[in-house]
């Protein structure tokens, strides 16, 4: 690593000499390695203290959807804080807060992939893990807030006794559509991603359980060429497909507000802004994970610092068009000339509830879009980790603030009312992390975290020599 | 069916995809034709090597996507226009905007769901059991840090003694026999 020169600044054994950015992947691993690493954390058969530690506290977390949930269905929507004109309420809050959340996963497996974004490799399974149960999180809400849930099954086209069907024209039935559509595809990807990997761990696996179990869910994978090729051409496909899924789920959930005719939800700008604020959150959520992951499992060589480097300048972007939407909110409410415009973003800024849109501001735009432009803070773990909490407060806000302070003030003053979350709301929003944490936990301990192919994709010796590094051996045609 | 019995094929080994390679292709060229690599992660030259080009995924895919817009849109327009006319707002029965946007939905569901499985199906998985895993070094390796090609005596070149004579000029860590 040392080379002899004449002044040898002390340089770090991460940075690329060649290009001075952190590496991707540290230097010194082979394929055996990485292999162990990663298959290790799986494989081992001293499961960490700290580890059951964790699921129980998330378990215990996660019984708030459990209890409350309960307690929804027996009493019915009245527990919550919900009411006329606030009718939406943390269930809508949450489930677009929790979905957004789960884009970035689909953005790092997807978009990432066809911009060939290599770097992605290392961070992609878990950011797909995270989606999928940001999803499950996510999908709760609207299945308990329609009221009677134990019939949310109507919600699906199905021949039925009654002869009725769903409503086409409505944007919560494309809801429907769009979040069940990007479960599935996203629970697919993953998979189609692990198999190789399912392969790897059935063969070092030695309890005969774990080799019969990944050896079922490997599907018997060999590592063929003829396979490797349709499975790449499948994974691009895929990734393809999943690119305008997730700008679309977004979109068709900006639509639910959208299509609405009340000032602060009427807005062509919403679909990109939705999408925008999505994507940062998510981020902010794979290095709320990715942090205290790679420090527990000892993954820095493989989750660098480049990898948050390069995430915080993603959050960095997407807070920037959030920001823009901000702004063009204003303006708009301002260059419309609409009286209610107006009116609601005065009372949105100024109003009762103006603190939440001065929380949203100060956590969302003030405090990350000033500080990321710093390469030393976007490498700084620390402070990621704190920042990477901040945002999604913020994010959280600005669904709180979209939702409530749109409505509780409406056109027809003798209407006003306002909106005060019960202790159900926020039982069952505060059991959504146990549950997401939980869930994550278990990933963690049973299923590859990092993909491992990839990784070995990305490692020196992968490099096919052209033009005979075995030029010495003679071939001799048998006739 | 009863299993099949005697040899499946010579399997070589090979530290780096470069020997393994530069052996596929000179097996190519000496007139092998059924023959297969198994590699850790996707090595294209190996594909290349194998005259191994196109698949079908995408058209299975295309296929699945057409079926979902296709679907989607029948359903949206028999479901709002004849078995359940609705009059929301004065608007049209036939509301073809609002259709487009389950009908997008599906095309990604359904491609994506042709996209995934019909890989699935071309590659003949799930296949729990195949010869190669018979290999005493072919578990070690191959999913992990080892590269094979394997001949397979169903080539009508194949022989035991000159096919492993031919493997055994590469710098291969080793070659076996696999029974089926």
């Amino acid at each position: 690593m040392a080379t002899k020169g004449p002044i040898q600044p002390i340089v770090d054994p991460m940075i690329d000499p060649r290009t001075g950015e952190y590496a991707v992947i540290a230097p010194g691993h082979n394929f055996k390695s990485v292999t162990q690493k990663i298959g290790g954390i799986v494989l081992t058969a001293n499961t960490p203290l700290a580890w059951f530690f964790g699921l129980i506290v998330a378990a215990g977390i996660a019984q708030g959807v459990i209890v409350g949930i309960t307690w929804l269905v027996l009493k019915g929507i009245g527990i919550w804080g919900v009411t006329i004109p606030g009718a939406w309420g943390f269930a809508i809050i949450n489930f677009v807060w929790w979905i957004g959340i789960g884009h970035a996963g689909t953005l790092i497996s997807a978009i990432l992939l066809l911009f060939k974004q290599t770097w992605r490799n290392s961070i992609n399974r878990f950011a797909e893990a995270m989606t999928i149960f940001a999803v499950v999180c996510a999908g709760m809400f609207p299945l308990i807030h329609v009221g009677r849930p134990w019939v949310s099954y109507w919600l699906f086209p199905y021949p039925n006794t009654m002869n009725v069907w769903p409503q086409f024209r409505s944007p919560l039935c494309w809801d429907v559509f769009a979040v069940s559509t990007y479960a599935t595809i996203s629970i697919v990807f993953w998979y189609i991603g692990m198999i190789p990997d399912f392969g790897t761990l059935r063969d070092r696996a030695t309890l005969p359980l774990a080799k019969y179990v990944y050896g079922m869910l490997s599907l018997g994978w060999r590592g063929s060429t003829r396979h490797w090729i349709r499975y790449e051409t499948a994974s691009l496909l895929l990734a393809g497909l999943s690119t305008p899924l997730v700008l679309s789920v977004h979109t068709v959930i900006s639509f639910d507000f959208a299509v609405a005719a009340l000032a602060g939800w009427h807005t062509t700008i919403f679909p990109p802004y939705f999408v925008a604020g999505a994507i940062y959150s998510g981020f902010a959520m794979v290095l709320t994970l990715a942090i205290p992951i790679r420090k527990f499992y000892h993954l820095e060589d493989l989750v660098t610092l480049r990898h948050l480097d390069n995430m915080a300048k993603v959050m960095l972007g997407t807070g920037l068009i959030v920001a823009y939407g901000y702004g063009m909110e204003v303006f708009m409410a301002w260059f419309s000339a609409s009286h209610w415009e107006f009116f609601m973003m005065w009372n949105r800024m100024f109003g009762p509830m103006g603190w939440a849109y001065w929380m949203l501001i100060l956590t969302n735009i003030a405090s990350p879009l000033t500080t990321l432009w710093s390469r030393k803070l976007r490498v700084n773990v620390g402070y990621l980790f704190v920042l990477s909490f901040i945002v999604n407060i913020g994010m959280w806000f600005e669904r709180f603030v979209i939702v409530v302070t749109s409505l509780y003030r409406d056109y027809l003053p003798s209407s006003w009312g306002t909106y005060k979350a019960t202790r159900w709301d926020y039982m069952i929003f505060i059991g959504t992390w146990g549950l997401f944490t939980f869930l994550f936990l278990l990933f963690a301990r049973f299923l590859p975290m990092i993909p491992m192919s990839e990784i070995r994709m990305m490692l020196p010796q992968t490099k096919v020599k052209r033009g005979g590094a075995d030029s010495e051996t003679v071939v001799e045609e048998t006739a | 069916m009863p299993p099949r019995e005697g040899i499946y094929g010579l399997l070589a080994e090979f530290n780096t995809p470069t020997d393994l390679v530069f052996a596929t292709e000179q097996a190519r060229q000496a007139g092998y034709r059924r023959m297969e690599c198994y590699t850790p992660y996707p090595v294209e030259e190996a594909a290349e090597a194998l005259h191994f080009h196109s698949t079908r995924v995408p058209l299975v895919c295309l296929l699945g996507g057409l079926m979902g817009v296709t679907t989607a849109f029948l359903m949206e327009t028999w479901m709002s226009v004849w078995a359940y006319p609705l009059n929301i707002a004065g608007r049209p029965l036939f509301s073809w905007p609002a259709f487009i946007i389950p009908a997008y939905e599906w095309t990604i569901l359904f491609a994506g769901l042709s996209a995934a499985f019909g890989m699935i199906a071309l590659n003949g998985l799930p296949q729990l059991y195949h010869p190669v895993f018979n290999a005493p070094n072919f578990r070690n390796g191959a999913t992990t840090d080892k590269f094979f090609l394997c001949l397979e005596a169903t080539d009508p070149k194949f022989s035991l003694t000159e096919t492993r004579g031919f493997l055994e000029q590469f710098p291969a860590v080793s070659v076996v026999e696999v029974d089926h």
